[in-house]
């Protein structure tokens, strides 16, 4: 049977749209080996949910700037003013409302398309309803660095975020409570989520549940001060044991050991401690990172640079040399007390 | 008026002294005086902007860069933002406004040339104060001495908590008064258009130039307003205790987005209304047409204005709005492609069937006209919030404006410019290096702002003075960078253009493109008086009807 005119019309539309969608998911997906904060290479369903969006809304624009473009090159071409003119005008034409009427109401149609997609998707994410098994974070943010909470588990860390890999039958999402102690700031990894601000006096919340472990990237995503640039986002998707066994271990206080303790008491009389809290001892400051386990992360300076002895030493002495703008002050110690206090900090498991 | 006063000969004022012909330009009331002053006083700062910007570019060529510091950065893409949206592009377009519309409408002059002078000059001094920053703003607290805190300027980052000295006091009454500026040119164009019209020229013959400024200058009186108020409380909480935009004693970071994109968007149709109006006037006379579908251009025009007003909350659907908030600015926003649509159909119907001749200001259009297509189809992108949870603030968002801004508007004023030259010096530019201009431009915004799209997209976002390597950024950001190079070259043949066209340029004729509206029926450069008798008309294109008596426009319109 021939289809009608109308109807071949529209499965080519539709078979166009279907080419595009497939051609754009492909070349999309070959990113995530171009970088690791591709946003088309999502592993948790909010980023999952906008992935499938996205590809809907490029096909959409692509095929209407295809179109659009094809009729305006024809026309520059076709139109141009020939050597041969014979210097006439052309005839005047001054509209026709049959043709405003068509073009006004094909773009109608396609926003409301656009339009429910959309909305649909926004429904999802922020509407959605989370299992009683939910794990709860708070993610607080500081000029320049994030601070991370678990309520009921009692654990403080600093910059790098862990959460279980949530299996797709039985998730176990991760709720985000974003907060700021100071200026505006932006969670975003793009592989988990869309980016959502953390605003003083305006309580947010995300969530996540990454279907890989591993560690994914991102990086604070509003202008929050001097080093909004290197207030990176790291975190570290885990198995349930291993996820388990890491809570277990930043539960611990710190160890207190002897041969550190010219160490330890440099740390508790000077300002260290007005900043920063090591559990078990006289150090409870919060205004900057809890390093009761310091060691345990990969990276200091909101990941700045490589957790080191090296690092942590210039990260004392001059903070500035890895991240000029930092809150952290240059703590003017001679080498020995240096020394002392760094390797009181490696012990910091 | 007297006779004596309006016939003064050109010779005589040409050979006076150049301290009275400063004092002139410094006093003078004349609409076209000062629509040259606004033109040259936005170019000037089109150069410092640009030179911001190539020092943002030169930082990010690789990671890890250090040529400037932090700060450095942080206060170049501050000023580079506040320079060009608010001392480039709106008293660039401002200029052109008061130039023509009073010509289009066969008028003498605006309707309150007082409040024109008092309103230019006010733009001009909000400029130099942000300037002055640079040497007054250190203080006593030896912090800063430039605006650093985003050109939308986010609190609490400009509570004097976080922002000490008095960078972000310049930033303040720099966009303040240029503000009072911008809200008593509005009032003046308004008036203008509604009581300045010559005989036969009803609302609906007004050239479409006419009546895209006319919305424009309703839509600045409605944005800049709520910012004046916003500066305002800020100057209060700054300075008289007041707690508006003040977290940390309760007050709202949320509130001042608000006011501030109350302004903001609408302020972005404020910049492309104008450019709409250039590319109506240009593209019909380049393609020896009339513009297709007057009274519907008309009405997409009046709905943009309209719709732009529900719109400003798409900045802000990363803030945690609500679902419900996100999704009627989804519809609000998409909505306005529709009107934005339409014009685009009809600037290609105009050139459809016509005669299209590639002279450097149409050439401008038609490269306006790709640009702004694509333009437009990256912001129904970013209306799509969840798109906008990973666009919003990411060099996705920088290159979707910048394409907006640098490939529609700036690239339909390159055509205005050369369009209108012509009458306004009285002298013809020189083809050559209009063309030149036009494809060393191109090349560089299609380099710069092409691949500055995909950085965006693999997650690099805004305002970040250096990132770090791995990220599969670094190639993108090269070229980008080297983009902006052929930029500039082009920047400096069109003022060159400029300036070799002013002194050596041959003489142009009144109406040396064959066009249609008033401004062309008059001398180049008009006199100060415009027209000798004020002109009757009876269409939209009243030089078409002197020129075709046997088949003249009014008998279809």
């Amino acid at each position: 049977m021939r289809s009608s005119g109308a109807n071949g019309w529209l499965s080519g539309c539709v078979r166009i749209l279907v080419v595009s969608c497939l051609s754009t998911v492909a070349l999309a997906q070959r990113t995530h080996s171009l970088s690791p904060t591709s946003i088309f290479a999502p592993v948790s369903t909010p980023a999952r949910s906008i992935f499938g969006l996205s590809i809907f809304v490029l096909a959409v624009t692509a095929a209407i700037f295809v179109v659009v473009f094809t009729l305006l090159f024809y026309s520059v071409v076709k139109f141009r003013k020939r050597n041969s003119d014979d210097g006439r005008e052309p005839p005047q034409v001054y509209g026709s409302n049959q043709v405003e009427i068509a073009w006004t109401v094909i773009p109608v149609l396609i926003v409301v398309a656009l339009f429910m997609a959309t909305a649909r998707v926004i429904a999802d994410i922020q509407k959605a309803s989370l299992p009683a098994n939910t794990i709860e974070v708070v993610a607080i943010g500081h000029q320049f660095w994030w601070e991370y909470r678990y309520p009921g588990r009692e654990v403080v860390t600093a910059n790098e975020l862990h959460v279980p890999v949530s299996d797709p039958i039985h998730p176990t999402p991760t709720f985000i409570k974003l907060v700021s102690a100071d200026t505006d700031h932006s969670f975003w990894v793009p592989r988990l989520a869309g980016k959502t601000d953390l605003i003083p006096n305006h309580p947010n919340s995300m969530w996540i549940d990454p279907q890989e472990t591993g560690l994914y990237l991102g990086q604070c995503a509003q202008y929050c001060g001097t080093q909004h640039a290197k207030m990176l986002l790291r975190v570290y998707v885990q198995s349930k044991d291993e996820f388990d066994r890491w809570i277990q271990q930043q539960r611990q206080p710190a160890l207190v050991n002897d041969a550190v303790s010219r160490g330890q008491r440099i740390f508790e009389t000077t300002a260290c401690i007005n900043c920063h809290t090591v559990a078990g001892t006289a150090a409870n400051g919060r205004f900057g990172p809890d390093l009761t386990h310091l060691m345990s992360r990969d990276t200091i300076a909101a990941g700045a640079a490589p957790n080191t002895p090296n690092n942590l030493r210039l990260w004392i002495e001059n903070p500035a040399a890895i991240k000029p703008g930092s809150l952290m002050p240059a703590m003017q110690l001679d080498d020995r007390d240096l020394d002392a206090l760094t390797t009181y900090l490696e012990t910091l498991r | 008026m007297s006779a004596d006063v309006i016939t003064l000969p050109a010779t005589e004022l040409a050979s006076r002294p150049i301290v009275a012909r400063l004092h002139e330009w410094v006093t003078t009331v004349d609409h076209k005086r000062l629509g040259i002053l606004y033109i040259i006083y936005a170019l000037v700062f089109l150069m410092i902007g640009g030179i911001e910007a190539c020092v943002i570019r030169i930082q990010l060529i690789r990671p890890h860069n250090d040529f400037v510091s932090p700060q450095v950065f942080n206060r170049m893409f501050t000023m580079h933002g506040t320079t060009m949206i608010f001392f480039v592009v709106m008293p660039v377009l401002f200029g052109f406004a008061n130039y023509l519309i009073p010509l289009m409408i066969g008028a003498r002059d605006m309707a309150f040339p007082r409040l024109n002078a008092f309103s230019f000059w006010m733009t001009a001094f909000g400029g130099l104060l942000l300037y002055f920053s640079l040497v007054g703003a250190n203080g006593l607290y030896g912090a800063g001495n430039a605006p650093d805190v985003g050109w939308f300027a986010y609190a609490p980052l400009t509570a004097q908590t976080f922002s000490l000295g008095h960078s972000t006091d310049f930033w303040i009454l720099g966009i303040l008064v240029s503000g009072f500026g911008s809200i008593g040119t509005a009032i003046n164009m308004i008036a203008t258009v509604l009581c300045m019209r010559c005989p036969g020229m009803t609302l609906a013959k007004m050239p479409l130039f006419v009546w895209l400024n006319f919305v424009m200058a309703g839509l600045v009186i409605l944005a800049v307003s709520p910012l004046t108020a916003a500066q305002i409380m800020l100057l209060v909480d700054r300075y008289l205790g007041g707690h508006f935009f003040d977290t940390q004693a309760g007050g709202s970071a949320v509130i001042w987005m608000h006011f501030f994109w109350i302004f903001g968007h609408p302020e972005v149709y404020v910049l492309v209304l104008p450019a709409f109006a250039f590319v109506s006037e240009i593209i019909p006379v380049f393609s020896r047409k009339p513009i297709f579908g007057y009274s519907v251009m008309v009405g997409a025009t009046v709905a943009i204005g309209f719709i732009s007003m529900s719109v400003w909350a798409h900045h802000m659907f990363t803030v945690g709005m609500g679902a419900n908030v996100n999704t009627f600015f989804v519809l609000s926003t998409m909505a306005i492609a529709v009107p934005t649509g339409i014009k685009i159909f009809n600037w290609l119907a105009t050139m459809w069937g016509g005669k299209i001749e590639f002279k450097t200001p149409m050439v401008f259009c038609i490269a306006f006209l790709f640009q702004f297509l694509a333009a437009g189809l990256t912001g129904v992108m970013l209306s799509a919030a969840p798109f906008t949870w990973h666009l919003g603030n990411s060099y996705f968002v920088v290159a979707h404006f910048h394409y907006v801004i640098v490939g529609g508007i700036l690239f339909s004023l390159f055509g205005a410019f050369y369009y209108w030259f012509p009458k306004m010096s009285g002298k013809m530019y020189s083809e050559t290096l209009g063309k030149l201009h036009f494809w060393l431009f191109f090349i560089g915004f299609h380099l710069t702002f092409d691949f500055m799209h995909v950085p965006g997209l693999l997650g690099m976002p805004r305002r970040i003075y250096t990132y770090e390597p791995g990220r599969g950024w670094d190639t993108w950001n090269l070229i980008v960078t080297v983009g902006v190079f052929f930029q500039a070259a082009g920047i400096l043949v069109f003022l060159g253009n400029l300036l070799w066209s002013y002194f050596r340029g041959k003489a142009a004729a009144g109406d040396p493109w064959d066009a249609w509206t008033l401004e062309w029926s008059t001398n180049s450069p008009p006199p100060a008086y415009n027209f000798h008798t004020i002109p009757k008309v009876q269409s939209r294109r009243p030089l078409w009807d002197l020129k075709h008596p046997d088949d003249p426009d009014w008998k279809y319109e």
